[in-house]
């Protein structure tokens, strides 16, 4: 047979792939046993020898990348990202997870404990409450630092319990904020020293952390005043000082600013036969969701048509039984993500993401002073 | 730190420390789409250390020259990501109320 190449076909248009090939660069098709075409296709030349250029210049990147906010709220926010490759869209997950900082209690000095709440899952309680500071007002603590006001944030818990009173629930909003810094004294050796002005405590504020200017209008405490911390029985006491440093998910998640992030690529349900009457009332009967709905035609037809394929969850209950899967193809869209961020409270969720993006430019910036 | 050979400057390992597969994966999209590369890939040799070697081999060009401007296109995006990110929560704050507005008619 006469082969012509590649390059010479009349009815592909120069630089653009058969669309068979582009339905494989583009989708992932979720068929009933498992999704096929996942990988993606990065490698410039992947269609050299079609002629076409499968590599992304700055400018094509910069005129097709789209943002599209959904929903935004004090705490989560919802937005679309077209035109974005996988690989980057994990980096900000990851990053948004793991290597954003925030406050939260690192050290907590137990004066007094009698409660049924032992000391170590006490401390380990008070670390996972969300504080509502913002990270970029502080310094990291390292080890030989001292702790002052510009790295520590101090808060004081003293409850107790009456003898003869009902049980006590110790809620977040005990929690008080000490501006001026620890209150417990260290044990010095020295007893006879003439009495300073003011004695050694565990922290050394120079100045207290209400008269900075960040702080004047804001209290900083728990985010949520309802957690439960522990209970009390009658007689018993709990007096401790946490001492709160800033530190990254990624050496202990109570340092993680999002509840979670999560992002998924967006469902494409696509029709490939006209689907009419009884069959499209099975159709739109099946989806859980509701993606399908019916369309009246002319001489009292019906036909099914795709209506919200954005809430498709992939149960793939449309392909399933017999020949469904030659009417309905589910795909999803390679490079359109639905991120969502949901925070604990600390910071928005945009202040969030944009720092997420310029921690992965520092990342850069620094492999980049490296090579040269 | 690189590991390559000193006559040919077109093939090279270069060992990242207190990197993992954020940085990693998104560098090696960057390099793939650089026409001037013949192979790229990245490696974990072992979990618990954070350390990530990328192997870089192009067509003629030094290899080290060909990841930075990978990195250099890396930043670029990022900052194109930042800028259209924010002027689309502005319009979306914009927006919202008229929308609540036109709810409470």
């Amino acid at each position: 047979m006469h082969r012509s190449p590649a390059l010479d076909m009349p009815d592909v248009p120069k630089g653009q792939l058969p669309p068979h090939i582009e339905l494989q660069r583009t989708r992932v098709l979720c068929n009933f046993d498992a999704p096929t075409h996942t990988e993606n296709v990065q490698y410039s030349g992947a269609y050299s020898s079609m002629g076409v250029d499968n590599s992304l210049r700055m400018d094509q990147f910069c005129n097709n990348f789209r943002v599209e906010v959904i929903r935004l709220s004090e705490d989560d926010m919802e937005f679309d990202m077209i035109g974005i490759d996988p690989s980057i869209a994990n980096a900000f997950r990851r990053i948004l997870i793991a290597e954003l900082p925030t406050m939260a209690i690192e050290k907590v000095l137990i004066a007094n404990n009698t409660s049924i709440v032992q000391d170590e899952v006490l401390a380990h309680r008070l670390g996972l409450i969300p504080i509502d500071a913002d990270p970029r007002l502080f310094d990291y603590l390292s080890e030989n630092d001292t702790p002052n006001e510009k790295n520590t944030i101090v808060f004081n818990l003293h409850v107790r319990c009456e003898r003869g009173g009902p049980r006590l629930t110790v809620k977040s909003n005990e929690l008080k904020w000490l501006p001026h810094g620890s209150e417990f004294p260290l044990a010095t050796e020295n007893t006879t020293s003439s009495s300073t002005s003011k004695p050694k405590t565990y922290t050394s504020f120079s100045c207290s952390q209400d008269s900075l200017p960040e702080f004047s209008d804001k209290s900083i405490g728990p985010k949520h005043p309802d957690i439960i911390i522990a209970k009390l029985g009658p007689g018993q006491e709990i007096e401790l000082e946490a001492h709160a440093v800033k530190g990254m998910g990624k050496t202990h998640a109570k340092w993680s600013p999002v509840a979670t992030a999560w992002y998924r690529m967006l469902p494409e349900v696509v029709l490939l036969q006209e689907i009419e009457d009884e069959k499209a009332e099975e159709l739109v009967k099946k989806c859980p969701v509701n993606v399908f709905d019916i369309e009246d035609i002319a001489k009292g037809k019906k036909k099914a048509t795709v209506a919200r394929p954005r809430a498709c969850t992939l149960c793939r209950e449309c392909i399933r039984g017999d020949d469904w899967d030659k009417h309905v193809a589910i795909r999803r869209v390679k490079n359109h993500f639905i991120f969502t961020i949901e925070s604990t409270g600390a910071l928005p969720p945009e202040v969030l993401f944009n720092e997420a993006v310029k921690v992965l430019e520092d990342k850069c910036e620094r492999v980049i002073t490296e090579l040269s | 730190m690189e590991h390559g050979s000193f006559s040919d400057h077109s093939k090279s390992t270069f060992s990242l420390s207190d990197e993992d597969h954020t940085l990693a994966n998104s560098v090696r999209f960057t390099l793939n789409q650089d026409p001037r590369v013949a192979f790229c890939g990245y490696s974990i040799p072992h979990p618990s250390d954070a350390r990530v070697n990328i192997r870089v081999q192009t067509t003629g060009d030094s290899a080290r020259e060909v990841l930075k401007d990978a990195c250099q296109d890396l930043m670029l995006m990022c900052q194109h990501v930042r800028s259209t990110f924010d002027k689309a929560v502005v319009d979306y704050k914009l927006s919202k109320p008229v929308k609540d507005m036109s709810i409470e008619k």
